[in-house]
């Protein structure tokens, strides 16, 4: 066994997965990964299972030792300077850390979330499936809680296999599309307003909910509907008229009436705006939406086939932060403004 | 009597979910119509639907669209919920010490003086109901419940509270509830009770299941903490009445 062991770390970073489900009838939330492509693309480089769990890595700095023999991992997601003692690494391509070297992360750029995949996976007690940390609900493992500086995650000790990369077409900078519903009615013409605007996410936002700046919706019955089911993505609007997107750690009911719901497909996309940026929304068929999932899960499935040796690579990591899967969140704005403000910059000690 | 059933409102809830909705209010009709679907459902499967949330007026059926679509999983929904609502089989019936008052449930002096009766005739009142699991949502374990005697029903706070202790007992508009982990609330608090409705390493982890019945037995401080202390090491302290 080897162990990777967290240097540093800032708030809002944990261990997830593909999310557990069934329990959603008892109150308990799936939970998962934010952005599940950058999951499965980090598992799949280090061959593990797509929806393997890996360590969710919020907008700051981190940093990971191994220790008791050498880790192999690999970077996905919201990109990020990255260094193994010094020498620059590269995301979408799998890496080892000797027994004892350290991987060191700087903030996020044009996005929110990395994911940090481990070969071997990370030993734990799932519960319901999953390894997800659900901090509310007191679950998750090893930890279930939010990552700590001093948190020791056991895993397997490196296979020595060749070094992969995987490269994907670069995300469109596109609106994010939604289905309306399911009470759409509640808001009459508001709803056009809610098309036509512009959107900012907020950065009071977290697991639970995207909190969005724009144009005030107003309800034409009250902002009170009897509590109804969620699903990820769901887009309610409370009193002040500002819609809250929810995410994986979501109530399992709400309620305020829901506007519209983002498509599977883009959900990932979505988590990885980061606070401030521009964007806007798109009302699509829920034929399209469909369509667009089953592409999602045909990308997802031949994730694998996609996996290159890295002898053929030339090392070039702005074109590949460009062609990072989070990389449509092009706007690099400053990560430090995003989440809980008053969160301490924890960039690594020297 | 399944002729004069009228069609359930089909909702989409994004792509890959679908919201049956039997009525936009609450109403225990409607209720029994959501639990009899998901029954139905449970009993004979549909293939691609991966879980349902029961709620007061509305099933939400999860689905994966790459197993059925959504205008065919919306007429076998349809088509089901015509099926006559099944005689209610005989329900898990609970009974759930509470302690009511003091710190224990800061708000019953105001709730009392606000529906112009003393504190102990609202639990003499909330006691004697007899009451439904309508749905548990929102965290785990949090269950609403049905039945509230009408001279208890009054609006939720204007300002809800941050954070309300956990095995909180509580009324908010027609409704009554437990809540089991702490965490914000706008409904008054009337009192505590020791029973964990979730509670990881023990079996069952969740103990009520939509549908179920609850009475409340009131008990003494002293009672209340004997019990939570058995309930914190996995004791279940509700009483099961009728299996």
């Amino acid at each position: 066994m080897s162990k990777l062991v967290i240097s540093a770390i800032g708030p809002a970073s944990s261990v997830q997965d593909g999310g557990r489900h069934g329990t959603q009838r008892y109150g308990l939330t799936p939970s998962g990964a934010m952005d599940m492509l950058a999951l499965a693309v980090a598992n799949v480089l280090v061959g593990n299972p797509t929806l393997a769990a890996a360590i969710e890595i919020g907008p700051f700095g981190a940093a990971f030792k191994a220790r008791g023999g050498a880790v192999r991992v690999a970077l996905a997601g919201a990109s990020r300077n990255a260094d193994i003692s010094g020498r620059a690494v590269a995301f979408n391509t799998s890496m080892t850390l000797a027994d004892g070297e350290t991987l060191t992360l700087g903030f996020a750029r044009g996005g929110a979330f990395s994911y940090l995949a481990i070969e071997g996976g990370i030993a734990g007690e799932p519960m319901f499936g999953s390894l997800a940390v659900n901090a509310r609900a007191g679950l998750g493992s090893p930890y279930p809680r939010p990552l700590q500086a001093g948190d020791e995650l056991q895993t397997a000790l490196a296979s020595g296999a060749a070094e992969r990369r995987l490269d994907l077409p670069a995300m469109a900078d596109a609106p994010i599309r939604v289905v309306m519903g399911p009470q759409d009615d509640e808001f009459g013409d508001a709803t056009r307003l809610f098309l036509d605007g512009e959107w900012k996410i907020s950065a009071t936002s977290d697991r639970m909910g995207y909190r969005l700046e724009g144009p005030v919706i107003k309800h034409l019955h009250g902002h009170n509907i009897v509590s109804d089911g969620t699903v990820n993505g769901s887009i309610q609007v409370p009193g002040n008229g500002q819609p809250i997107v929810l995410m994986p750690d979501r109530g399992t009911s709400g309620g305020y009436p829901k506007i519209a719901t983002v498509i599977t497909a883009d959900l990932g996309r979505f988590a990885q705006i980061p606070a401030g940026k521009v964007f806007r929304f798109k009302a699509v068929s829920m034929a399209e939406a469909q369509a667009e999932l089953r592409k999602s899960a045909e990308l997802l499935r031949t994730l694998p086939d996609r996996l290159q040796p890295i002898e053929n690579f030339d090392l070039n990591i702005e074109a590949l932060h460009d062609a990072n899967v989070a990389g449509a969140a092009v706007s690099a704005v400053d990560a430090g403004t995003w989440h809980a403000p008053s969160a301490a910059d924890v960039e690594v000690p020297d | 009597m399944a002729a004069t059933l009228s069609p359930p409102r089909i909702l989409p809830s994004g792509d890959s979910a679908i919201t049956v909705e039997f009525s936009r209010n609450i109403d225990d009709a409607a209720n029994r119509r959501v639990l009899a679907l998901d029954r139905i459902l449970a009993r004979e499967p549909v293939a691609g639907v991966t879980e349902t949330v029961p709620t007061y007026r509305s099933l939400l059926v999860h689905y994966d669209p790459l197993q059925i679509g959504f205008d065919a999983l919306s007429e076998k929904l349809v088509a089901l919920a015509q099926l006559p609502v099944p005689p209610t089989t005989k329900a898990r019936r609970w009974r759930i010490p509470v302690v009511y008052g003091g710190e224990h449930g800061i708000d019953l002096e105001d709730v009392a003086k606000a529906l112009n009766m003393t504190p102990d005739e609202i639990v003499a009142r909330h006691v004697a109901g007899d009451y439904r699991v309508a749905m548990i949502g929102f965290t785990p374990g949090w269950s609403y419940l049905s039945g509230l005697d009408p001279s208890l029903h009054m609006p939720r706070r204007q300002n809800p509270r941050l954070l309300t202790p956990a095995g909180t007992v509580s009324i908010g508009g027609v409704q009554t509830g437990v809540q089991c982990l702490a965490g914000p609330s706008g409904w008054h608090l009337l009192g505590r009770t020791p029973v964990r409705t979730y509670q990881l390493h023990r079996d069952p982890i969740f103990l009520l299941e939509p549908g179920d019945r609850v009475t409340f037995s009131a008990i003494d401080a002293k009672t209340f903490a004997e019990q939570d202390r058995a309930a914190e090491a996995g004791k279940i302290v509700a009483e099961l009445i009728a299996a």
